[in-house]
């Protein structure tokens, strides 16, 4: 450190009303020379006397300023084995509030305890990109007044920052934080027991909530680097006793599958990508969490070693396998939104080239140089598609919401090559069908769809046909697929609905894409 | 062109939904079985399934396969009585001893194929010999009835009969392996070896089918449809076996075009089975799909 060249009188009011200053928009503000508040207590000291940690919730909600009416969000690292969004919702209906907006990334199975909030009123409104178990079938049969309005992760991340979607006060769980709010889902310090690698959905929230409460289980020493989410975006901290059930949150690594139909399909869906052209040195690649996507890596790594080339970056839900890969040094560097087990969480701990991304640079349409625009191909999962290309991932064959956006709409209009795998039909559901109950990603966006039945070409891409048909792939049309689903389990009688609107589905820039109607019983 | 059984998968006659799944891998052929995987419960479901799987499901060109009960026995006929009016079928003997335990089932069959117009014939077999006295009968067996496309070897209960267990080498499975081997040469049939049921050591299994297709086995019958890849690897001729293959079939058509009777290659002659061997090479080639110019040259 060397010396000021200018002493440093406490200058602030030198001249004070010299003109020229007029219109620089200098008002002065905090460190008057009766207030200049310079404390001279050590690190130590510091730590001792002040921090962010608020002994309970209840105040930290006083302190937030939650009104009735109001938007509070939580995010899904924890997934299943969150215990965050429960917690929260009771303590804010026990404390009286009600007509609430619950914002979340996502809600799974262990989220039914909302249902009675709804009822009794504390909640009024749910956006989210998913919804399962018991409060998807209770949302399913007409339980809200309001329509569950549903947002792709980076629909979502759009919606917030352009004040679209405007969050209050941001709930967020954290499997580790210092004492000024420096929070991770992992700590590279001592183990806390829970971790859930990215904290990425939770980190829109932080930077653009009103007001911020962190909640964990294990505040670590300052500073808590590397962090997910800085101090700067943090007002509060609450401690609690447990945070989720770590084997909700994530296994020790996703399963690879050993079902042979799955892994014919991958086999298929890494074929194309070797064909369709992009599948050179330097390419880009997210692949999901089912059984396919997710075998679709094993087979790549071969054809990648064959051909003697690697990949720039992976991106996405981060798994095992893609860690693999990139500890192979196959895949450069890693992108992530979000871990999908432990050794994805662990990877993002040691690896280096692991970055840990927002939804927001993952996916959001407002910036041109989002991350999923930067694809080269994605590997997709749906529940079904149709002969429009049109891909469904949120309602089942019943008609009842069983499943999440995701970022299927974003990375399958980001990617050069959007591949969607899917059985041409499960037990006795067809999954190529003539209309999809509910259009999440839209057929325009989607390319190719592999099935263990065949794989079919979307129309517009007729000389990425072509360079398969060249490759030695057979492909048919989206039509015969149908076809051949049709002549295995024939045509499932319709599903009833009634007229009233429970979810309404949006595309990455908030316009609406689908409605779901309640089901009949 | 002669067919190709480098991969025979079995699918259990009781269960949906492999039979309708059955279709989509690579392998090529699918054997039914209604056999040793069918408890005596549900035999007669499985007969009915499998009919019905037959006569609707769109298998492609695979070859299909039923594996019948002792058509000795009451089951066994009802087997035929199902599978043979289907017209879609091999009938996979099973536990084959003699000759005569196939002219049995030929004359089963024979009889329905008479009852219902179908060409007397028509129906082909394959034998599984599955014991000492089979494999030590297996000349006769694989000369008994022209119907015959293949015999195979049914290790599990040969093992037991020899009063051994298999060991990863096979080396109790050697003998028999060989003379079945050289009675279905002899006879001109296929030979196909048994199934390797630990599915998921996959380094085993793989040397066990470099093993068999070294002796010269035409394939092997598989439990997994894992284990149709590494089959067909082994399989697919090398890329100096297939263009020493070219070469020698265009040594053919230079002969032919020059009407010259003796055909050379490099200075070398090139005999009949030279010729064999090279057409044998193309056409494991083709159906690798390392030779895919020729094989749509061909059609």
């Amino acid at each position: 450190m060397h010396e000021p060249s200018i002493s440093r009188e406490p200058s602030i009011s030198r001249e004070p009303s010299i003109s020229c200053l007029e219109g620089l928009g200098l008002p002065g503000g905090q460190f008057s020379d009766e207030n200049l508040g310079k404390s001279y207590s050590t690190l130590a000291e510091r730590k001792a006397s002040y921090s962010k940690i608020i002994p309970s919730l209840e105040e930290a909600v006083t302190l937030s300023g939650l009104r009735d009416g109001m938007t509070v969000s939580f995010h899904h690292h924890f997934r299943n084995g969150d215990y965050i969004v429960n917690l929260v919702m009771d303590k804010l209906a026990e404390m009286g509030f009600k007509n609430l907006t619950l914002a979340a990334s996502s809600l799974s199975d262990c989220h039914a305890p909302l249902i009675r909030h709804i009822q009794s009123g504390v909640i009024r409104r749910i956006e989210t990109s998913g919804l399962r178990g018991s409060l998807a079938d209770a949302i399913s049969n007409g339980l809200m007044e309001t329509p569950v309005v549903f947002r792709s992760h980076g629909g979502r991340a759009r919606a917030i920052e352009s004040g679209e979607l405007p969050i209050d006060v941001a709930f967020l769980g954290a499997p580790s934080c210092d004492p000024y709010g420096n929070a991770n889902g992992y700590s590279r310090d001592v183990d806390g027991g829970v971790m859930c690698g990215s904290m990425g959905y939770a980190k829109c929230d932080a930077q653009h909530a009103a007001r911020t409460i962190i909640l964990t289980n294990h505040i670590v020493q300052y500073p808590n680097a590397p962090f997910g989410i800085p101090s700067t975006d943090v007002d509060y901290i609450v401690e609690v006793p447990n945070i989720g059930d770590p084997a909700g949150i994530m296994s020790g690594a996703t399963r690879f599958t050993k079902n042979p139909k799955e892994l014919t399909i991958a086999e298929s869906a890494a074929n194309v990508i070797a064909a369709s052209g992009v599948f050179e040195d330097g390419f880009s690649i997210q692949m999901g969490s089912g059984g396919a996507s997710l075998a679709v890596a094993r087979f790549l790594r071969e054809k990648m070693l064959a051909k003697g080339i690697t990949a720039s970056f992976a991106l996405g839900g981060i798994t095992g396998s893609i860690v693999d890969l990139h500890e192979e040094g196959l895949v450069k560097k890693i992108l992530d939104v979000q871990s999908f087990d432990l050794r994805a969480a662990e990877s993002l701990k040691n690896n280096r080239f692991h970055q840990q991304i927002s939804a927001s640079y993952y996916a959001s349409p407002a910036d041109p140089g989002c991350a999923v625009n930067l694809l080269d191909a994605v590997v997709l999962s749906a529940l079904e598609v149709d002969t429009n290309f049109d891909v469904n991932v949120l309602t089942g064959s019943d008609g009842v919401i069983r499943g999440a956006i995701g970022g299927h709409p974003d990375t399958a209009y980001g990617a050069a090559l959007a591949i969607v795998v899917c059985p041409l039909v499960r037990g006795r559901i067809p999954c190529v069908v003539e209309k999809v109950n509910t259009v999440v990603t839209p057929g325009k966006t989607v390319d190719v769809i592999v099935t263990d039945y065949g794989i079919a070409v979307n129309p517009r891409r007729y000389k990425l046909r072509q360079r398969l048909v060249d490759a030695g792939i057979a492909v048919s049309t989206i039509e015969e697929l149908q076809q051949k689903a049709q002549r295995i389990v024939g045509v499932p009688a319709p599903i009833a609905y009634k007229d009233t609107v429970v979810g309404v589905v949006t595309y990455r820039d908030g316009s609406v894409m689908d409605l779901i109607r309640q089901v009949r019983d | 062109m002669k067919r190709l059984r480098r991969t025979m998968l079995f699918v259990p006659g009781n269960n949906p939904g492999m039979i309708k799944d059955a279709g989509i891998y690579a392998q090529d052929a699918i054997m039914f079985d209604l056999e040793d995987s069918v408890s005596l419960a549900e035999k007669d479901a499985a007969r009915f399934l499998v009919y019905q799987a037959l006569m609707t499901m769109d298998y492609g060109d695979k070859e299909l396969v039923v594996r019948i009960n002792d058509p000795s026995a009451k089951g066994g006929r009802e087997d035929l009585e199902a599978i043979v009016r289907t017209r879609r079928a091999v009938i996979r003997l099973p536990k084959t001893e003699t000759a005569e335990d196939v002219l049995l089932c030929e004359k089963e069959i024979a009889r329905i194929e008479g009852e219902c117009g179908i060409e007397e014939g028509s129906t082909p077999m394959m034998a599984a010999i599955e014991s000492a006295a089979g494999v030590l009968n297996a000349r006769e067996i694989a000369f008994s009835s022209k119907r015959l496309i293949g015999i195979a070897l049914g290790a599990e209960d040969y093992v037991t009969d020899l009063k051994t267990n298999r060991s990863p080498g096979g080396i109790e499975l050697l003998f028999g392996r060989s003379m079945i081997l050289l009675a279905a040469r002899a006879a001109g049939i296929d030979a196909i070896d048994t199934v390797y049921s630990d599915v998921n050591n996959e380094e085993g299994f793989r040397a066990e089918v470099e093993l068999i297709h070294q002796l010269g086995f035409d394939g092997k019958s598989i439990i997994n449809p894992r284990q149709i890849k590494t089959v067909h690897e082994i399989y697919t001729p090398s890329e100096k076996e297939i263009a020493k293959a070219q070469a020698v079939m265009e040594a053919i058509e230079e002969a032919r075009r020059k009407g010259s009777g003796v055909i050379s290659l490099n200075g070398k002659m090139v005999d009949r089975p030279i010729v064999l061997r090279a057409q044998r090479v193309l056409a494991l080639a083709r159906a690798a799909g390392v030779l895919r110019e020729e094989a749509e040259n061909d059609a």
